[in-house]
């Protein structure tokens, strides 16, 4: 296929990894910020053309994983209430909150519908005057111009029945809170090309020069990120910290300015509670000004019970590439995609996920399905 | 009467209205509404020796039968949303999806039942679009609808139309057996499932058609690209538009199967690869047998178009539902001539080999990726989910 073999090439891959292995000289971590990047590592086996010194980490960039358990807890609340159409992307569905995810109050009756983009809940507010839409608007930068442009064009064309929950979040921020802490394993990264796509890079390169760290933006094909890796290492071995691109196919430095002014209009920055990684400063999106009145926590308030994680979930850990999921004991035992105990075992973008369906070699138990969309 | 005229009128009953756009309740009573539904409908569509009996079943003749010939018997409900997608409905589904079950045993299909429930308010003009479909498919793929069932349900109890079929097919002597099977070869492996195994007339070993002759050593082709029905329900369902439409892989492929009987091909195992697709069958099997199945990804053929969906919603179209391919598993040294037979025929023309068994690491299915990598290709845990970016 145009504009995607090229990219999986095995001749070129190769010669990739080839490159890698003649300029690595000792142990390097590499964390890929984004959970499609992950994804991406696991399903084409690309750690096995890597060699033994380069050790990658699974980043924080997954927006299903880092989403609060108590925005899951109040979107399944608001799920629950008779007048509403719960719109959300597909994989927020398996998302467990502290008792119930929106799959199991979907199989309740309430009336939850997985849509593709938030314009699509617009249009279902617009066709049903008496419900209330409510549209999950979770995501990274990524998804935050298309999120601003429902509130936008929800204003523009006087819905009322419309409003978003929103958890948004940004990469930079969760970089320096990775960065900071003592604890950090981290000597390079790998930008997440779509985030970049819409911001440009320009705020990543005080960042490399106050830790000292190389961040590369990369895209998400294999080729992308061993080239990613290629020109981190070389930065590394060469003692360079500096901001490239890899995936100028699609990133320009300042990014795509008419969604930063949109984005901008719509929201405002604020603080953000991380799911696993705590509170930090500075690190979301919310509805600002006129467009607050689409904010779905004002129109439902809710006070449910305090939120309760799983203590056995070490997602947290993983989230900041501290541990990996075969590092966590209850990995494929008691934590599996049908009995989920952190979000990163269900999301589509989540490392936990992409281990268990790529990366196990063991024998495993087939497990029941849950019923599937009829497609006979 | 007031102008002295004498009232002109037309001594006769009123009729009662005879919905015929729609279905209504009573087309399910039994009464004169189902007795109309079935003579104009279902009977000129379906007609046949054992159907225009108008009896409570079919009684059915047994005579091509011959000694050593089993039946093979299959079951399948079909409640697809939307009814008429593109390269198909409902009704060619229900035929085909039964027909292809038969075909999976080895077994030539002979006869099918159709039970239908229809939801009040379906418009008949639908109703006949699909059994239309449905004898189309029936004609094409050689089987007689021979029994059958209607009933109405209240309107948002259903959902337009679901359709059960039930098939009766034939495993001629020695067809579906392995010939000439040596008894080592039929052992059950290490932890597989033990069963008794039948004796052939020349006291020869039976082996059917099926998961349990799987051995390592075999090679796995598919009859065709994946993915098409899957992702042909999918674009109209939530409304996206390609280029050029993806068109269902409806059809019955049962001459393929034949072809492979016919030209004496040692079959292991047939398996469609319809729900969960092409990785859900595989895991099954290896689990099954406990052995280990390798695929090449480069191998597996996908149309451009399919992938392209598959890559902008986030699916894997080594999960997405086909309604006209299917797994054959064949020894090694039978792999090429088995391509050379479903390459001949129309609904295999595309086949290929995909990968091999092997003896382990036991009950998985390893891929390896364009690039070189490997992984596990796992069994689908739910639904596929689009993904938010």
């Amino acid at each position: 296929m145009k504009f995607l073999s090229e990219y999986r090439d095995q001749k070129a891959a190769e010669q990739l990894a080839q490159a890698i292995r003649k300029k690595v000289t000792r142990p390097w971590t590499i964390m890929e910020i984004c959970g499609g990047q992950t994804h991406t590592i696991v399903k084409s086996g690309l750690e096995d053309l890597l060699p033994r010194e380069i050790t990658l980490v699974h980043g924080p960039g997954c927006p299903v994983c880092v989403t609060p358990i108590e925005l899951i807890d109040k979107a399944v609340a608001i799920a629950q209430r008779p007048e509403v159409i719960f719109c959300s992307f597909g994989d927020m569905l398996r998302v467990p909150g502290s008792s119930r995810s929106l799959f199991d109050v979907k199989a309740e009756g309430a009336d939850v519908r997985i849509v593709y983009s938030p314009l699509d809940a617009l249009k279902l507010a617009k066709t049903n005057p008496e419900r209330q839409v409510v549209f999950f608007a979770v995501g990274f930068e990524t998804t935050a111009p298309a999120n601003a442009m429902a509130a936008w064009q929800a204003d523009h064309d006087h819905v009322e029945n419309f409003s978003l929950l929103v958890s948004h979040v940004l990469v930079p921020p969760a970089m320096e809170a990775l960065l900071s802490s003592d604890s950090c394993v981290v000597q390079g990264f790998l930008a997440a090309g779509h985030v970049c796509t819409v911001m440009g890079y320009e705020e990543y390169i005080p960042i490399a020069a106050r830790y000292q760290v190389p961040i590369v933006v990369t895209g998400f094909e294999p080729l992308d990120i061993l080239e990613g890796i290629h020109m981190t290492v070389s930065q590394l071995e060469e003692g360079r910290h500096e901001v490239e691109n890899q995936y100028s196919r699609a990133v320009r430095r300042e990014g795509n300015r008419p969604a930063q002014e949109r984005i901008a209009e719509v929201f405002e920055i604020t603080p953000r509670q991380w799911r696993g990684l705590g509170e930090i400063p500075a690190s979301g999106f919310q509805l600002r000004g006129r467009f607050q009145k689409y904010d779905a926590n004002r129109r439902f308030p809710f006070s449910g019970e305090p939120a309760h994680e799983s203590p056995e979930c070490i997602a947290g850990l993983i989230l900041q590439g501290l541990k990996k999921p075969h590092d966590c004991p209850a990995f494929a035992v008691k934590c599996t995609p049908e009995n989920p105990l952190g979000a990163p075992m269900v999301s589509s973008e989540g490392a936990c996920a992409a281990y268990y369906h790529y990366g196990r070699r063991q024998t495993h138990d087939v497990h029941s399905e849950l019923p599937s969309p009829a497609s006979r | 009467m007031a102008d002295g005229k004498p009232t002109t009128f037309t001594l006769s009953c009123p009729v009662p209205r005879v919905a015929d756009d729609r279905i209504v309740l009573a087309h399910g009573g039994g009464g004169r509404l189902t007795h109309q539904l079935i003579e104009k409908i279902f009977l000129p569509a379906f007609s046949n020796a054992a159907l225009d009996q108008r009896h409570d079943g079919a009684v059915l003749p047994l005579d091509g039968l011959t000694t050593g010939s089993r039946l093979a018997f299959t079951t399948d409900s079909f409640v697809v949303r939307p009814l008429i997608f593109p390269g198909g409905n409902i009704g060619d589904l229900a035929v085909n999806g039964t027909v292809n079950d038969l075909a999976m045993c080895g077994a030539r299909p002979l006869y099918l039942s159709a039970g239908f429930i229809l939801e009040e308010g379906l418009e008949m003009e639908t109703l006949r679009i699909v059994v239309k479909s449905m004898q189309e498919a029936a004609a094409k793929a050689g089987v007689k609808l021979v029994t059958g069932d209607t009933k109405v349900v209240d309107k948002g109890k259903g959902d337009g139309i679901f359709i059960n079929t039930s098939g009766i097919g034939v495993v001629e002597s020695g067809a579906g057996l392995i010939n000439g099977f040596e008894r080592a070869r039929l052992q059950p492996r290490r932890g597989g499932p033990k069963k008794k195994r039948a004796l052939a007339p020349e006291g020869r070993p039976l082996a059917a058609i099926g998961p349990a002759s799987v051995q390592p050593g075999d090679a796995v082709i598919i009859s065709g690209d994946l993915g098409r029905h899957g992702i042909a329900i999918l674009s109209v369902r939530e409304g996206l538009e390609f280029e050029s439409p993806i068109l269902s892989d409806t059809a019955s492929v049962w001459p393929a199967v034949e072809a492979l009987l016919n030209a004496g091909i040692e079959i292991h195992c047939l398996r469609d690869l319809t729900r969960g697709g092409l990785a859900t069958t595989l895991n099954e099997i290896a689990g099954d047998r406990n052995v280990c199945i390798k695929l090449e990804e480069a191998l597996i053929p996908v149309d451009e178009v399919v992938e392209g969906a598959c890559e902008i919603l986030g699916l894997d179209p080594l999960y997405v539902a086909n309604e006209g391919r299917f797994a054959v598993f064949v020894p090694e040294t039978q792999a090429n001539a088995a391509l050379d037979v479903l390459k001949k025929v129309e609904v295999s023309r595309a086949s290929v080999r995909i990968g091999k068994v092997e003896e382990s690491p036991g009950r998985t299915v390893v891929l390896q990726s364009r690039i070189g990598g490997n992984r596990v290709v796992d069994m689908l845990s739910g639904e596929q989910l689009p993904r938010i970016c």
